[in-house]
């Protein structure tokens, strides 16, 4: 089990929160808060090691959708794919509701 | 001026065979009189082929080779199309066996690797399929033929059926230039079903004492499909095949291509695409086709080689499969690869690494895996001349004498389930050259013949760059956060996006939301044999019984 914590200077607010995903085996859940804080991310993994990883998804993710939110993530030994998959589809759901 | 003879081969192979008189019996050898037989008819350096490809295995004939005395046999060259089970390396051990030609080693890729660097053996060279058969008719012409047969009659006649495979022409070319054809039968008839390979050529028939080895390779349980493939097979249909007008394919083996046959009568459909691409396939008869096939998007499919438990269902789908008057497949891996080469729009395949230039190897540290047939299907045959819309579709505006290309699609995800990035600066074949003394370096599909690569990111269109600079760059797009794609920067992809050269889910209409399991047409493989109305038997290690 590892904890990490980010921060990243964004500013596309969110609406709503969304949640998407289960924490099962190479899966994890996902969920976005609207927050008028700095945009922050919590991860809890059951993979240590990986928190250059991390840093680096959230950064790809955070570069290409500049939203402003506060993130729990719980995972269980996802790949870097399947992390984006749910950031985008989380992402997805926010535009829906617009 | 000396008399030359010009049958010194035809005289040599018959005092072979009259020295064995002993033992045969018409053309038959008993069983437990293989060894000898082999001792008595294969000369220390010949060149012997012993088949064997990823799926059919001449295993009685491979098992009975490492018996023989090593002062009788010693130094042959080998030329075998798939080096994939333990004794196939022993006969390098004890000195039986000097060099080898091949094309593939998936199962034995590790010690063969170590046997070359150890300089147990000798690799003349790694060959695709089609390569290794040409030499088989130029300069590796063999001595001795080892294959397998499902039925043989009194005559000699072969039925080889579903699996036919290789054995054809592996058996011509040493029928007709004097070689020795020695086949291994599963069974003795007195009526072959069909004749896949005529008596007249056989010189010798051994009963095995078990059926040949036969691997399921192609079959892929939907159950194992994940979301990332449906979302790249999603991604796939839309800014590929029906971008492209795609009409005629080959997958590769792997769970992407899977993900996509079971797309198509789902999300296929409701882009309303049945019955304008993909009528005409080059695959082996993959279980997860099945339901394309019944729901009416496939109108043909020919067959490098057979499928276990497909047997039944394609004798009752001759429209769509090639099938004999027996009722029974034929396939054929020699001229699958040439219509994979030449006559196919498209080849959609997976690798284990892809480099920053967009080469890509399943060549990986101490794993010299060899290629099969991916090399063939997976470049841009120059030598073609027709034309089809896809083809065309690549045809430079600016050149009068322009012409079409293949396309030739890599599937993969950035990171490999063992967390290990796909997308390297250096592919490992370049170290592996090295180790194992390679002319060139192992590359299975060079990026100049790559004309996209899907990941989970999205679609990079190799073949609308301009340089190498803009090839890497479309490349480091999709590329993740593997070393290569940390390189892309937020205007990069800006500017690929804006002039076509990479897609985002995004940008084709594609919802990632909508990748789930119960958008294939088939979650396991109950639904497949449901779907083939009982006539799909799936192997004992592909049942479940919850």
């Amino acid at each position: 089990m590892e904890k990490s914590h980010f921060n990243f200077d964004t500013k596309e607010a969110i609406s709503k929160p969304v949640h998407v995903g289960v924490v099962a085996s190479g899966d994890l859940e996902v969920i976005f808060r609207p927050t008028n804080q700095e945009t922050e991310v919590n991860v809890v993994t059951g993979s240590d090691g990986f928190k250059e990883v991390w840093g680096n998804v959230l950064k790809r993710f955070f570069d290409r959708y500049p939203i402003q939110a506060n993130i729990e993530i719980n995972d269980f030994g996802s790949t870097p794919g399947v992390v984006n998959l749910r950031l985008t589809q989380a992402l997805e759901e926010l535009k829906d509701e617009k | 001026m000396a008399t030359r003879s010009w049958t010194q081969n035809r005289d040599a192979k018959a005092a072979k065979l009259a020295s064995i008189s002993s033992i045969l019996d018409g053309k038959f050898v008993k069983t437990e009189n293989a060894k000898n037989l082999l001792e008595s008819v294969i000369n220390p350096g010949d060149k012997v082929v012993l088949e064997g490809d990823n799926q059919k295995q001449a295993s009685f004939l491979s098992q009975t080779l490492p018996s023989v005395d090593p002062e009788k046999i010693h130094d042959l060259h080998m030329i075998m199309s798939s080096v994939s089970r333990p004794e196939h390396l022993d006969i390098f051990e004890t000195g039986i066996a000097k060099k080898l030609d091949f094309s593939f080693a998936g199962p034995q890729s590790t010690r063969i690797s170590q046997m070359i660097a150890d300089g147990t053996m000798e690799v003349g060279d790694i060959h695709t399929y089609l390569e290794l058969y040409a030499r088989l008719y130029v300069d590796l012409i063999p001595n001795v033929v080892l294959v397998a047969a499902d039925k043989v009659d009194r005559e000699g006649n072969l039925y080889t059926g579903a699996n036919t495979e290789e054995t054809p022409v592996i058996v011509e070319s040493a029928a007709f230039k004097d070689g020795i054809v020695i086949v291994q039968a599963n069974e003795i008839v007195d009526k072959v079903p069909r004749v896949d390979i005529p008596g007249d050529w056989v010189d010798i028939v051994v009963p095995a004492d078990e059926p040949y080895q036969l691997e399921p390779l192609f079959t892929r349980d939907p159950q194992n499909i994940t979301e990332l493939q449906i979302l790249m097979g999603m991604m796939a249909i839309r800014g590929i095949y029906e971008k492209h007008n795609v009409q005629t394919v080959n997958h590769g083996v792997g769970f992407n291509t899977a993900a996509i046959e079971l797309l198509l009568p789902t999300y296929g459909e409701q882009l309303g695409l049945k019955g304008k691409i993909v009528p005409n396939w080059e695959v082996n008869p993959t279980p997860t086709l099945i339901p394309a096939i019944e729901s009416g998007w496939v109108q043909t499919i020919h067959s490098f080689g057979g499928e276990v438990g497909m047997e039944n269902y394609i004798a009752h789908r001759p429209d769509i499969f090639f099938v004999g008057k027996d009722g029974t497949m034929r396939s054929n891996r020699a001229f699958g690869q040439m219509a994979g080469q030449y006559a196919l729009d498209m080849f959609v395949g997976s690798t284990l690494q892809i480099d920053k230039y967009g080469n890509s190897s399943t060549v990986t540290n101490g794993r010299l895996s060899g290629f099969g047939g991916a090399p063939n299907m997976g470049s841009n045959p120059t030598g073609r001349r027709h034309s089809t819309p896809a083809w065309q579709s690549f045809r430079p505006d600016d050149d009068p004498l322009g012409k079409g290309e293949k396309l030739v699609v890599q599937m993969v995800e950035t990171f490999g389930s063992n967390k290990k990035p796909v997308f390297v600066d250096h592919l490992d074949a370049e170290e592996v050259q090295k180790e194992a003394k390679l002319a060139n370096v192992p590359i299975m599909i060079y990026s100049e013949d790559t004309t996209h690569i899907v990941t989970e990111e999205g679609i990079a269109y190799l073949y609308k760059t301009d340089s190498m600079a803009e090839r890497q760059a479309a490349i480091e797009a999709v590329a993740g956060v593997t070393p290569v794609g940390l390189r892309s920067n937020p205007k990069q992809l800006a500017d690929l996006r804006a002039r076509g050269i990479v897609a985002l889910p995004e940008d084709l209409g594609v919802r990632r939301s909508e990748a789930k399991r119960s958008l294939l047409a088939a979650q396991n493989m109950d639904d497949l044999v449901k779907w083939s109305d009982g006539l799909y038997n799936p192997p004992a290690k592909f049942r479940s019984w919850s």
